[in-house]
Order: C-alpha cells, then structure tokens, then sequence
C-alpha cells in the first residue's frame, strides 16, 4: 500500500445530498473508507463510490449536515469497512455505526472483519434440515421455519409485527437440543418506541446477555442504515462460524434500509427502476439476505427474520417483492385478521416456507405433517373461496358440504391462527389441533392425505357419506 | 463463424507484432471499470483488471479507452493499476471432466475453490476447470492417414458411468491424420492425435477452448420431431415441450419456477443435464448439489449427476459473472450437443441474467429502453434462445444433436407485462404460466391452464397417438374444452350463484375437479407422484375418461350427480399418481369395477 493513500485532503468540490465529491486525489481505491473531519471537529465516515484519476465520490454514513467545501478534511484509509468482533460484544449496545452506546467500554477486538464480506461458496453449503418449534401454529404447522433459513415477515404499518417477531425469539427451539444460541439485532430506522419494546422483551426472557444490538433508529442518519445490517451480519457470521453459535438475525425495517439505497440512487442521477428504487436493489438486498444458512463441517448457523413494513399492504411494491425472491419463503400479516382481533393475523395463503419440506417428516416433527399441511392449505383456500361467495349472495345457494367448509374456515382462523402471545405449543399440539379441524370435514374431502393416517388420525362423523341405494 | 482458428491465430500474430501490452485504469465504478492505453484490443477480449488480477471482459472500445466488465468483486481496485490483456476472447474450456462439476459464472470450478480457498469465495481464486491430472482410457475412433473434417469423431473416453465423451476435430479444422493415440490412459492435455491441415501439423489434445459468445457451428438447423418428455402430467398432455424445443416459465416469487426447473432436471428424457442457477439462491444449489448425486435416472439406473453439468453463481456473486453464467452453460450445451446427444438446460432465471445486462448498462451510462434495461435486451434474449434447437451436425455421418432450453422468467410483482416476460414469449414456443392463486392453495404444479399454451402441440399429439393411445388427442381436446367451460361456469355463479345450474354444468363442474385434483395436480415431493410416466399418463387419462361418459349416461337416467360425487371412485382418482407400480394394477382395476358399477345406480325416488 502506497503512503499516498493515507494522504489527508483538504477541501471538498462538491455535496449533494449524502454525497461528496473530491478533485485533485490521487490513487483512491473503490469501495475504501474515508475519515471526514467537519469543520467543528466532528469525525464521520464515508465509503467510495466512484473513483478516477483524480477525483473520488464518497457516500457519508451520518450524512452530510455541516459539511463544507473549505475546511472539511478527508483521510484516506486505504482500505474497505472493518468492523472489530468479538464474543464480548454479547450483551451489549451498539448504535448504527458499531460504536458502543451503552457506556460500555469500546470492544477488544479478537479479530477484525471487512462487512461486506465475501460470498458463502453454494459448494460449502449445508442445506439446512433442523426444523426450529416456534410454538406459533400458523408457522409451525404451515410454514415451518428451518435453522439457517431466510424467513421475512411482511406487514403493514400498525400491524403486530414486532409482538410475532419477539415472541419467535423468546420460543425458538430445537427439540432435543440445547445448544449456544444468540441473538443478533439490527434496527434501521424505527422509532424508539418499537426498539424499547425490543430490548424489554429481550431481558424479560432473559436472551439480552445473549443479544447484540445495533440500533440506527428513526432520528438518526439514514444513509447510515447502509452499514448497520452489514455490521450486524458480519458479528452473526462471527458468532456462528468462529463461535459455533445458531444465531437468530432480526432486521427491521428493511424498507427504510431500501429507502436509504433509493436516495444514494437519486443523488447520483441514476436511471431509476421501479417506483425510483436503483435497478441494482435485488442485488444488494441479496447480498445481505444470502448471508444466513450453515456450512458444512462448522456447528453453528445464521437464521434470519427480515422485517419489512409493505407500503399500503401491497405485496408487489418492490421491497417486498424483491425480498419474496430472494428470501426462503415469507410469513405474511394480513389486516384483515388483524381487523377481526387475531393474533397473530398471519395470512397463511400468501405464506411460504421453501425449506419446510426438508425440516419436518418422521423423525423431526411427524410423519404426517406435510400431507396435513397440503390439506389445511386447500380445505382453508376453499372455505375463503366459498366466503367471498356468501358475502355477494348469501348462504341459499350452498351445499351441507360448503357449509362443512365455512365451518372448518372459521375454526381455522379462530382456534389454530388465533393464539396468545405467550402461548407455546408444540408441534404435537399443532397437529392434533389441526385433525380436530380436519375432522370437520368428511373423510371423503381428505384427498391429499393417504389413507393410514386418515385411520390413526382422523375422528370426524361421516354426516355426508354417500351410499349407494 | 471458424472462430476456434482464427482466435488462435490472432493471439499469436498480436503477441509477436505488438508484444505484451497494459492498459491503465482511470476510473472504479462498482464492477465496471474504464482503462486507457488500450489501443488494439477487441470487444469481449477479456483481461486481468488491477493488482489483484481480476478476470474481466471489455465491454465498449473508444479511442484507446476501454470499458471492462470485471467479474469479481472491485473493492479496492485503484486508479493507476495496470490492465493485462490476454488477447482471447472470453471462453470456456471443453473436455472431459465437465459432468459433475458445479462452475461459477466465468467457469471456475467450486469445488476445487472451495479445497483451495475455504468456505468463503474469496477474490481471485482460481483453478483450472477442467482435471489436468485425472487419467481417462482413450478409444481412438480413427486412424492415422484417415481424412477428417471438423466435427469428426477421432476417439472416446468414458467420462461417467452414463456418458461417453467423443472427442471431436474442433470447428475450423480438418485435413488428414498424421498421428493418433492408441488405446490408454491418458490426461487431457496429452497430445492425442496430430492433425496435418496441409499448412502446419497441428496437436490435438482432449481440451478445446470456446469463446462463449458465439454459437458453435452446425450443418444445418432442423425441426423439432419428438416430444421431450417430462413425466410431469399437465406439460406433457397439455403443454408438451419438444426436443430441441424452447420454454419460458415466468411466475411471481414462490410459485413454483424452480421446483419445475428441477423436476425436469431430473426427469426428462434427455441425455445431458445442464442447470444454471443464475441470481437465485445458494440453499437452492446445496439442495440440488445433496440430491443430485443419489437420485437415480429411471432410464439408466445411475445418479443424475452422472450427466449433468452445474453452473452456480448465486443472487449475492458477482454480478458480470451471472450475466456470463448463461453463456457459459449454453456453451457447454452446444459441445455435448456436437457428440450427438439430447441436451436439455434449464436456466434459473433468465430475468437475473437480465437484471445483470441493466446494472451494467446502468453503469455505462447507456440510453436505457423499457423500464431501464438496455435497448438490446431482446436481441440478446434471441440471440440466446436460438441456440437451442434439433440440429445436424459437422462432421461425417449423419448425425444428430439437441438443445431445449427452459428459462424461468422473475417477473416484478408477477406481471407479465414487463419487459423480459414480453420478450422471451416472443421467442420461446412453450409458455407455462405461474399463478400465484393456484400457489396460495398449493395446487402445484401451479401452472394456469387457461394461459399456457405449447406450439409443440401437434408433432407431440401425433407422437401419442403412435406410441402411447389412439384415443390421447381427443381426451386432451376434451380436457381443455371442460376447463375452459368450468372458467365460464364460475363466472356465472359468481354473478347468480350456484343453485340456478342445470345437473348438466354441475356434471362439468365435477368433471373438472377431478381434472384439476387427480390429474393436473402433481406434489413433486411424493415418492411416485413426482414422475409419471406416458403409459401411466395415458392410463389415468383413460379411466377418468371412460367414468366420464358413465356418469353422463348416469345422469340421462335421472342419477343425481351429488349422488356421482359421493361414489367413492372419486375419492380413488385422487390417489392414482401416488399409486406405487405395485399398487398401480389393482387400483385401475378397482377404478374400472366402481365405474361399470354406475350402470347399476338406480335413481331414487
Ligand atoms: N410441484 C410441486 N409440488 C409440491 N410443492 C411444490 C411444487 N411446486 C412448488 N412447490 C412449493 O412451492 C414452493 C416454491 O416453489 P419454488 O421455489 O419453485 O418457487 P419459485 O417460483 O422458484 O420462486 P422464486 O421466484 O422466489 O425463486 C416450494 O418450496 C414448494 O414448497
Ligand atoms: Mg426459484
């Protein structure tokens, strides 16, 4: 490395936005950090976006505010974003930045970790079987949740996303297994409030000694919201594979994290994609949501909870969607059962577990548990398809079968969806609940599950059977 | 077109004439990169970009300026590094040793990283693609004197229980044997023949290079004849693809594009694998690198990955390289096509590969088109898509080769406006919509049947009706038509309920249950549901058929048709594609007794 990297320049040309740009360097590397010294003696951090010959464009994690194209001084550090890791950093408080904010000291380093990190090789991966009980039915039963998995939570604003979120962490297990776990907590731009209810939740259960959390909330810089989940990982890929720990990632709000890459975009006059988002979102959303899974040979393992409010509850707004792609399935709110007091209001039609069919079966959760869910899924999408019909035109028209359905869709989302917030049940329990709904129906309906389990489990009264004359 | 010569020939006359030249790098913007100092290279020449060497491919010429693509991450590149040409156009290398392997984007062999380099990719690891150390025995197929021309089988190895790899003269090539290799063993990079083209003689080894932006040559391109079969039951009866046939499959996220995909990696009837998992995820290529290898081709008895090729550069590599990895993989197609063999590759998913083309536009400043990808989107989506297809190939003999290409289409929002679901269905013959609906209730495979169609209809009817049932065209008409009336039928009752409906419409509204549940549904993850194959398809077809026109006789004599649904043959359509071959025969058979028994329901009064 050159000594004209650690040069210190003096003045800037230009600031827009989070941006800056200056003239006359020489020898500045893509992607390095720069120190800015603001006029008051303020020291913040910037990253290369761009470089020439002569001239460098920085992005300023804690904004812009104060700059001046005078006197601001620029230190090259000659080299990518680090962050300082070690299994201390359990317990403590971290704003967006990484600098502690809980006037604990600063972290003694066991080692030291470019956060952009480098891609896991896919030969390397382990494909991830451990099925996790989160004790909530609507996802134990339907869309169970893998450890190493990317599962998001999409919501809308007002929605008990964080209650879902909190209550997933206080009551993941691994049957059989107690194992080192943690809990990595990123938030980009929430409000204090929603943080604070976080972190009490955190202690009342007792995870907060085993939770590092990184907090850039709503008043803080937003373009530092860039970093914070890239800290945030690169100590959960520590923890897991350095330290052998499963750590459960919880990220909120990814749509601010977007938001913040939007206005990046816009600063610097590029195409826009859809809705103004960069057309290069998919990529960089993936670059952080591929950094959960397991390796093979190493013990631990990075589970990840995105959380991502959807702008008017809409699905195909590109966060969402862009997450839905890349993301191993998604758990959805819906304002509806919300509406009707349920919690959690989990819309299961819309919800996807991609590595549910690995994670359950004999010997992990139960022999008949894919079948049972395939026929929760179509007997629940039926009963919503024969509801939206009463609701035009009454009950009149329908058959004692369709009524069966409507019955069975109402118990559905009042006794398997609906549960309390501390209540935990076990996969067992979610089951046997769903053959009690199952029973509803005629034995007939139950195409989807083979006739064996139908005899062990089955015990509803055949009102429609049919016979002959 | 002889490109394989003539890029040889270029390297050495270049090198002498100008020595070894470097560029400078005056500008980093993410994985574009701009040199000058440049002055003689040629477009897609691909260099070794800054300190740390990173293989990247020139992309624009100005001046002595050039713009480069840099497939690894650029972090840390700085202007004033130097810029190393190589004076070869982008390439893979083709010889034995390719089935099996899983290959980044640009052909680096993940594997072998993954010994070299550990878990994590780091930038500039590199390893040959090909084994330069494994030995394989060596079959001439020719003898010295012998006059050959390009594309003419000299020999053989056996590179996988399922796969005998024929070594070819390259394109461009020919003249007369001046020295062949006896039977051996050999590595690839041993001389095994010397061909003497009358102007030098020239030293044949088991390795080619290719460069992967130009399709290798044929004799002359060729109509699909035969369908590819699927063993999935709605492509094959209703949307079948054919072989050296194109298809898209465009579907909003969770649909179920890539369990089709991988359904028909495994199941059908070609002879050469190749998956590309283009900007998708690293779990989805661990799942297919655990399975791959265990799951047995019904038709050989051996694992699939005993022909098959994997190309993975997932959604977080680099971004150039996705946009290469499908150039990559359908190089690779071609050159097993050119032995001779049906080549099927799947390609996960095509709108990454796109997304990679406008973020690199993007970043060129180029004038963007439709929702900013660059104006040469469609020609590119051709121009690939083109190089599927049945040919005859070089070389003597009468000989012949396949590549069907079936893309996956990431659709923003699941709206098939958008620009690469427009384009590719302007050039691909089959299309298989994904619906989110059909998704959400886990009728899988989730493919509407109102929207699909296959162009591949009538060469694939008139191959059923020879091979499988006399009877198949008029069932699969029949099929459509029930469906298509169900659709209408809704309609109807969502405006004035169901009670209105003649016993005739609630006739056809069962008939179509049972189509949808028992035939059209196909769970992928059960042990037998997830192949069936024609005889089977044609059998199910046939019962449900026969119990259709019982029922409708039925219905003639007063027989109710809530009464038809509560028969419990009903209940056994739906376990006919679960049905184990042991279980198979008596199920039909018992099928086919209920179904002759609806002739003795009397009505009831
Ligand atoms: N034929 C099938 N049988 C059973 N389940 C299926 C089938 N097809 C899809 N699925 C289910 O749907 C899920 C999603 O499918 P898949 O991963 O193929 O979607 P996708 O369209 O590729 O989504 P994305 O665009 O996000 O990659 C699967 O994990 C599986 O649970
Ligand atoms: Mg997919």
């Amino acid at each position: 490395m050159t000594d004209l990297r650690f040069r210190t320049y003096t003045g800037v040309s230009k600031v827009v936005g989070p941006l800056m740009v200056l003239d006359g360097v020489e020898g500045i590397g893509y992607g390095e950090i720069a120190e800015i010294t603001l006029p008051g003696g303020e020291v913040r951090i910037g990253q290369v976006l761009e470089t020439t010959t002569t001239r460098a464009m920085v992005q300023v994690f804690r904004g812009t505010r104060d700059l001046d194209t005078e006197k601001t001084q620029v230190r090259f550090r000659g080299e990518p974003m680090k962050i300082s890791l070690s299994s201390d950093m359990l317990g403590r408080t971290f704003d967006g930045s990484a600098r502690p904010i809980d006037g604990g000291g600063p972290v003694i380093p066991e080692c030291i970790r470019d956060i952009y990190g480098s891609p896991i090789n896919p030969a390397a991966r382990e494909h991830p079987r451990d099925s996790i009980q989160t004790g909530i039915s609507s996802i134990d039963g339907m869309n169970t949740l893998v450890r190493g998995q990317k599962l998001p939570i999409f919501s809308g604003a007002g929605l008990p996303h964080n209650l879902l979120a909190s209550q997933i962490a206080r009551q993941a297990k691994v049957t059989g297994q107690a194992e080192k776990f943690a809990v990595v907590f990123a938030a980009m731009g929430i409000t204090y409030e929603e943080s604070a209810f976080f972190i009490r939740e955190f202690e009342e259960s007792g995870a907060l000694e085993r939770t590092v959390l990184f907090l850039n909330l709503a008043d803080d810089p937003a373009i530092e919201r860039i970093i914070t989940p890239r800290l945030a990982l690169t100590t959960a890929e520590y923890l897991a594979f350095d330290k052998g720990m499963h750590v459960l990632v919880v990220l909120t709000d990814l749509t601010n994290y977007c938001e913040a890459l939007r206005e990046i975009a816009a600063a610097r006059e590029e195409v826009p994609g859809r809705r103004g988002y960069p057309g290069y979102i998919y990529t960089d959303l993936a670059s952080l949501y591929e950094r959960a899974g397991r390796i093979r040979g190493r013990e631990g393992s990075i589970t990840q909870i995105p959380i991502l409010t959807m702008p008017d509850d809409d699905i195909t707004h590109p966060v969402p969607d862009l997450t839905g792609y890349i993301t191993e399935g998604q758990i959805v709110l819906s304002r509806d059962l919300h509406r009707k007091g349920i919690y959690p209001p989990v819309d299961v039609l819309p919800c996807l577990s991609r590595l549910m069919q690995g994670g359950i079966g004999p010997g992990r959760t139960r022999a008949d548990h894919a079948e049972v869910k395939n026929q929760l899924y179509s007997a629940y999408a039926r009963g919503i398809r024969l509801k939206s019909l009463v609701a035009v035109m009454g009950e009149e028209g329908l058959t004692s079968l369709d009524r069966l359905y409507i019955r069975f869709c109402d118990r559905f989302e009042n006794d398997f969806i609906r549960q309390a917030s501390y209540e935990d049940r076990s996969f067992d329990d979610t089951l046997t609940l769903a053959w009690d709904l199952l029973s509803i129906l005629p034995k007939a309906e139950l195409k989807r599950i083979s006739p064996d389990f139908i005899k062990m489990y089955y015990h509803g009264e055949e009102i429609l059977e049919c016979k002959g004359p | 077109m002889r490109v394989g010569k003539a890029m040889e020939k270029r390297k050495h006359d270049e090198k002498d004439t100008m020595g070894e030249k470097n560029g400078v790098i005056i500008r980093v913007t993410g994985p574009v990169v701009e040199a000058e100092g440049m002055a003689g290279s040629r477009m897609y020449e691909s260099v070794r970009v800054g300190n740390a060497g990173l293989i990247g491919e020139i992309i624009i010429l100005e001046g002595d300026r050039a713009t480069i693509q840099v497939y690894e991450e650029t972090i840390g590149v700085t202007p004033g590094e130097p810029v190393v040409r190589t004076y070869l156009p982008l390439s893979v290398e083709l010889g034995p040793g390719l089935i099996g392997t899983m290959y980044d984007g640009i052909q680096r062999p993940l594997e072998e990283i993954l010994k070299n380099n550990g878990d994590m990719i780091e930038r500039g690891s590199s390893a040959p693609a090909l084994d330069r150390t494994k030995k394989y025995r060596f079959y001439p197929l020719a003898k010295s004197g012998d006059t050959v021309r390009e594309g003419d089988r000299i020999g053989c190895v056996r590179e996988s229980v399922s796969v005998n790899h024929y070594i070819l003269i390259p394109p461009g090539l020919s003249g007369t044997l001046h020295f062949i290799a006896e039977q051996g063993e050999y590595v690839i990079t041993d001389t095994i023949a010397i061909l003497d083209t009358g102007e030098e003689k020239k030293e044949l080894t088991m390795i080619q290079r290719w460069p992967v932006r130009d399709p290798r040559p044929v004799r002359e391109r060729l109509d699909p004849i035969e369908p590819l079969l699927t063993g999935q039951r709605i492509i094959d009866t209703l949307f079948p693809l054919a072989r050296g046939g194109t298809a898209a499959i465009p579907g909003p996220f969770g649909s179920g594009k890539t369990v089709v995909q991988q359904q028909l990696a495994k199941w059908v009837n070609a002879e050469i694998i190749i998956y590309i998992g283009c900007g998708e995820r690293g779990n989805e290529m661990a799942d297919v690198l655990e399975q791959f290898p265990t799951l047995k081709d019904p038709r050989t008895g051996h694992a699939l990955s005993s022909r098959m090729v994997l190309i993975a550069n997932t959604s977080n590599m680099p971004v150039a390289a996705r946009e290469a990895s499908v150039y990559t993989g359908i190089t690779i197609a071609e050159y097993y096509r050119d032995m001779g063999y049906h080549v099927a590759l799947m390609a996960d998913s095509t709108s990454r590969w796109a997304e990679a083309m406008r973020e690199i536009s993007g970043r060129l400043e180029e004038m963007p088109g439709e929702e900013g990808y660059p104006a040469y989107l469609s020609s590119r989506l051709a121009d690939f898509y083109e190089r599927a297809g049945r040919v005859s190939l070089l070389g003597s003999g009468d000989h012949e080769g396949s590549i069907s290409v079936i893309g996956a289409v990431s659709p923003p929002g699941g709206d098939f406006s958008e620009p690469v679901t427009q384009n590719t269905l302007r050039i691909v013959k089959v299309f298989w919509a994904l619906d989110a609906d059909l998704a959400y209730q886990r009728h899988f495979p989730a493919i509407n049947w109102l929207m699909s169609y296959s162009l591949y209809s009538p060469i694939a009817g008139i191959w059923w009706e020879e091979h499988i049932g006399p009877d198949f065209i008029r069932m699969k008409q029949e099929m459509m038509e029930i469906l298509q009336r169900e659709n209408e039928l809704e309609e109807i009752i969502r405006l004035v309920g169901p009670e209105t409906l003649p016993e005739s419409d609630r006739l056809l509204l069962l008939k179509a249950e049972i189509l949808r549940e028992s035939y059209l549904m196909q769970y992928a993850f059960d042990e037998f549901d997830t192949f069936t194959g024609p005889k089977k398809q044609y059998r199910m077809l046939k019962a449900i058929f026969t119990f259709f026109s019982q029922a409708e006789r039925a219905l003639e004599t007063g027989i109710s048709v809530s009464r038809l649904r509560g028969l419990p043959v009903i209940e056994s359509f739906a376990r006919m594609g679960t049905a184990s071959p042991e279980e198979e025969d008596p199920l039909f058979e018992s099928i086919a007794r209920d179904t002759d028994a609806i002739r003795d329901l009397k009505e009831v009064l």
